[in-house]
């Protein structure tokens, strides 16, 4: 076979090439620059091998905002998932309510990010905000500049408020391609209502719900905007979760090379759990 | 044992699903309902089982009023078009779902399962899953899980529709097989005239929500009580002229085609119907008569071949056994076997029904 052979191919993926390279493979290329060397400014620098990680891996900082990253974590999939499966099977499926659902419940993914903290700042501001001053008035002592409890209270109920909705909309597409007769027919087996959801409607969306359980994971484990607006990872640090903690590090105190160690580390967990993740949700799927 | 609908009418706004319908169907027969899509075949059998509730009228099954009673409590069961199985089951499991709801025992379930599985051919596929299993597979299952219940009342809604042609007819030859001993009323629907002829039993011919006729299905085939009835158990479409009759001789509007009846009725003007499969290239019956057609389109499937022609204001379709080749415009011959020919009246009833 006779191939024609033409270079000039090439030219066209260059866009391409130059637009990866500037916004992914260079940035990250830096960052592996730092973290393998010490800066004192004025471009020089000197090769320390792997110390800034060992140094971040040990380090308690770093495995205390990294234990708070996967509580927060955890803590909202397990509110978010249930909570976006139960208020999409009570959604309508027909009639008005159908858009005036959908438009609410898209309402919150809208917003910008710093808004939404800066809304919650404010409304849960314990003086002047509508929940801070109403839970006081109830006579709870609520606080969430001062108190851990009720920074963390406020983080997680302010994420809720912002993600649900995703987990609604997903599940929602879910349910919707279920065909009626398969309702039909597990109306006439007698299955009861706990049953039709466990072995219909759960298992047809099940790649919906890993791809909501994925996009949550991710962007909960790299969240900063919203807490850095609300809390600024206060009081104390007890809601610098791992991206707040790295940017006090990187331009706080201007450790430039752990700070590039921990990005890269905290790189490298997201794209493990990920991958864990995905594989385990979709080991049923291969076999078949 | 029988299952009996009075009146029964289905409403949905303003729309009418089902007209004031009465039906009995017997114990051990298999009923087929035959019309078109939108005929009120689904709804139809949705208000048997209990699905749906009808908007007046009664249903009454072995001599008790279950109109209202939930699905749940009727022992019925639904085979549907699509093919629905609970997806993370495995075949077994699948089967055995009905039985495990209603708290049968290990043992039992094993066995029925088991006997169930051999009839549809499924005994090597038990620890699959549905989705793993060809479309014939997965319709067996359901199938299965349908005759598995012993259920009183089996409802199949165009079950056959979509698997590919081989496994349809394959599937279509064993379905009459797996009801033969079985003590319930199995109600089958379908848009096609040859699955009825096929299964047998009795036939109900549907149109736009009304029961046109109810009867054993080589009678309703054979003498249809109407032109509707006739339209409708036709495929290919059923051929319509309008004739007068003067003593014996009959004679086409149309045309100057005749030939001579024995139909004992009077003179007038009639409808006749004759059926595709009574034109044909070739002479059939001692009584056939010639017919001059131009060939609009002609269609072979090789054992047998659809020829579509036009004769003054007629567009008909004939069918001929074996591989007729004609072109696209050719003048033709074709003979019509005039013995049977439908005869219907102004009011499009049948009247050579003797």
């Amino acid at each position: 076979m006779n191939k024609t052979i033409n270079q000039k191919a090439w030219y066209f993926v260059i866009p391409v090439f130059v637009l990866v390279a500037f916004n992914a493979a260079i940035p990250l290329m830096t960052v592996v620059n730092y973290s393998f060397q010490e800066t004192f400014g004025n471009n020089v620098f000197a090769w320390e091998g792997t110390r800034w990680f060992k140094q971040i891996l040990l380090s308690e900082r770093f495995h205390a905002s990294l234990g708070r990253q996967f509580a927060f974590t955890f803590i909202i999939l397990l509110i978010q998932i249930p909570l976006g499966i139960a208020i999409a099977l009570t959604m309508p499926k027909k009639g008005w309510g159908v858009p005036v659902c959908l438009i609410l419940m898209s309402m919150p993914l809208l917003i910008p990010w710093n808004v939404v903290g800066a809304m919650w700042n404010i409304f849960a501001l314990p003086d002047i905000g509508f929940l801070g001053h109403s839970l006081n008035a109830m006579g709870f002592d609520y606080n969430f500049t001062q108190q851990p409890g009720d920074a963390w209270f406020t983080t997680i109920l302010m994420d809720v408020w912002h993600w649900t909705s995703l987990v609604v909309l997903l599940s929602y597409a879910g349910l919707n391609s279920i065909q009626p007769a398969y309702y039909q027919a597990a109306e006439i087996d007698g299955a009861s209502r706990w049953a039709t959801f466990r072995y219909i409607e759960l298992p047809k969306m099940k790649k919906v719900l890993t791809l909501a359980i994925l996009l949550r994971f991710m962007d909960s484990f790299m969240i900063y905007t919203e807490p850095f607006v609300l809390t600024g990872g206060g009081p104390g640090n007890t809601t610098a979760f791992l991206s707040i903690d790295l940017v006090k590090m990187a331009l706080g105190q201007f450790d430039l090379g752990p700070a590039a160690a921990m990005s890269l580390i905290y790189f490298f967990i997201v794209l493990l759990v990920c991958w864990v993740f995905y594989n385990l949700m979709m080991k049923n799927e291969a076999q078949s | 044992m029988s299952l009996e609908l009075k009146n029964v009418e289905k409403k949905v706004g303003i729309d009418t699903h089902i007209h004031p319908t009465s039906l009995k169907l017997k114990k051990n027969t298999i009923n087929v309902l035959l019309g078109s899509t939108l005929a009120g075949k689904t709804t139809l059998m949705q208000i048997m089982a209990g699905l749906d509730k009808p908007t007046s009228g009664e249903i009454w099954f072995d001599g008790k009023n279950v109109t209202g009673m939930k699905v749940q409590k009727r022992n019925c069961s639904m085979v549907y078009q699509q093919f629905i199985n609970y997806p993370n089951y495995t075949v077994y499991e699948n089967i055995a779902s009905p039985l495990v709801i209603t708290g049968v025992k290990d043992d039992e379930i094993k066995q029925r399962v088991g006997k169930v599985a051999e009839l549809l051919k499924l005994s090597a596929m038990l620890n699959k899953k549905p989705d793993e299993l060809s479309g014939g597979q997965q319709q067996r299952t359901a199938l299965a899980r349908a005759l598995v219940k012993d259920s009183d009342l089996i409802l199949l809604d165009e079950p056959l529709a979509n698997l590919d042609f081989k496994l349809r007819e394959e599937l279509r030859e064993e379905l009459p097989k797996l009801f033969e001993d079985r003590d319930c009323i199995v109600v089958y629907a379908t848009t096609e005239p040859s699955d009825a002829l096929m299964i047998g039993g009795n036939t109900a011919t549907l149109l736009e929500g009304k029961v046109i006729q109810y009867g054993k299905t080589l009678e309703v085939y054979n003498k249809p009580e109407n032109l509707i009835s006739a339209k409708v158990f036709s495929d290919p479409p059923m051929n319509i002229a309008e004739i007068t009759k003067r003593g014996d001789n009959c004679k086409f509007t149309d045309n100057d085609v005749q030939w001579k009846s024995s139909a004992k009725i009077k003179d007038g003007t009639y409808k006749i119907g004759i059926r595709p499969h009574n034109i044909t290239t070739y002479k059939e019956g001692n009584n056939s008569v010639e017919i001059n057609g131009k060939v609009q389109i002609s269609e072979l499937s090789g054992s047998e071949s659809l020829i579509h022609f036009t004769n003054g204001n007629l567009n008909w379709v004939s069918l001929s056994n074996g591989t007729q080749q004609k072109n696209v415009g050719e003048d033709t011959k074709l003979y019509m076997n005039t013995d049977e020919f439908l005869y219907f009246d102004q009011n499009n009833r049948l009247v050579n029904n003797g």
